[in-house]
């Protein structure tokens, strides 16, 4: 199979575009559309400073890589949560991408700073651990970027994240999540930084194809706590119908975001809702629809059932 | 040819040769979910794999 465009030895065939690419038209391809998702959707300037959450995979290390090539300002953010071998490995992998083309790492201990790994954490609160993650990862992600100055957080979430996660929205007519479902959301009040994903536009496959393709040294093996998650079971659901129908997660993801834009004139934007529900934190100041937010009152409660000091 | 499997990792032996595409249809794999990888080198579906050939298929599903 040779590349569509300059008619070289193919790596990469990408049937919802008809077409194949070569290492370097696939490399081309690639940071086209995620220049494209930064401008359309007014993600960032190269004047920002973007904060990258990364894990140790193909998704987070790609988008790291994509955005420093394209010279944007963008620095890298490790959780680290303590799962045993997987975090040693995947902190490693983080590690060596930053040290080999000298690019700021912060680095959050979970066991340091709240005392315990995620999943002891999960355990002390009676919580699935991926719930207790979720929290505590959205929580850290917001107040790194702005306790170190950077007004842009930006995600790995590609377009089988983005269109699974509806998919299990819509099923549960969770339609209040759907609102929070673009690729950018505004820094609406005090205290919360820009979250964005870049990545939206790219499927999983084109983006592993593009870290093997510019030798990208990422974690191939899932986090243990993934085992027999949803978000799976919906991602194989979408890739059967992808198979069959090519376009499919597309034309569901990006139609819900087109019908999304048609209708934010006839409601209030997502930052006057934000600025209407928001107030801080009684307990630590970050931006909450309660008195307390949810990481404060998680911490709270796994410092009551714990046998030993946590967080402290 | 040698054949690494991931998730859990582990090796098998397929006859060959054969087409890519072939090969994942014999493993019943979807090709949206995996990609063929040969030393540095990206395989498309209709690529070539003889019997001495080492390959991986890597899954590019993640937990989101």
């Amino acid at each position: 199979m040779r590349c569509r465009k300059c008619k070289e030895r193919a790596v990469l065939e990408i049937p919802r575009h008809h077409t194949a690419f070569c290492k370097t038209c696939l490399t081309e391809f690639i940071h086209a559309q995620v220049e494209r998702a930064i401008t359309e959707e007014k993600m960032f300037t190269k004047t920002d400073r973007v904060l990258v959450a990364v894990s140790g995979g193909k998704d987070s290390l790609s988008l790291l890589d994509i955005l420093r090539k394209l010279e944007y300002q963008a620095d890298a953010f490790y959780v680290d949560l303590g799962i045993g071998e997987y975090s040693r490995q995947s902190k490693a992998r983080v590690e060596h991408f930053v040290l080999t083309r000298g690019i700021p790492l912060h680095v959050h201990e979970l066991k340091e700073d709240e005392g315990a790994g995620i999943n002891d954490l999960a355990d002390l609160v009676h919580r699935p651990t991926c719930s207790v993650c979720g929290t505590l990862k959205r929580y850290h992600f917001n107040r790194t970027a702005v306790e170190l100055g950077y007004n842009v957080l930006a995600t790995g979430h590609n377009l089988d994240d983005e269109a699974s996660r509806l998919l299990g929205n819509v099923l549960h007519w969770q339609t209040e999540y759907l609102e929070k479902q673009g690729p950018t959301l505004p820094a609406s009040v005090e205290g919360f930084a820009k979250k964005v994903k870049p990545l939206f536009r790219l499927a999983e496959r084109e983006i592993a194809a593009y870290a093997i393709v510019n030798k990208i040294n990422y974690i191939v093996e899932e986090c243990p706590n993934a085992k027999g998650a949803k978000m799976l079971l919906y991602k194989d659901i979408l890739n059967r119908l992808e198979s069959e129908s090519p376009g499919t997660k597309q034309a569901f993801y990006w139609g819900f975001l087109a019908k999304q834009k048609s209708e934010e004139r006839t409601r209030p934007s997502m930052a006057e809702q934000d600025q209407a529900a928001l107030r801080p934190c009684a307990t630590c100041g970050q931006p909450t629809t309660a008195e307390i937010c949810s990481y404060c009152k998680l911490m709270a409660r796994a410092k009551k059932d714990g046998p030993a000091p946590v967080g402290s | 040819m040698k054949v690494m499997l991931n998730h859990p990792v582990r090796e098998v032996e397929v006859k060959g040769p054969r087409r890519v595409k072939e090969l994942l249809q014999e493993l019943s794999l979807l090709p949206e979910t995996v990609l063929v990888v040969r030393g540095d080198d990206l395989m498309t579906g209709d690529d070539m794999l003889r019997d001495e050939d080492r390959v991986e298929i890597r899954p590019v599903m993640s937990g989101g």
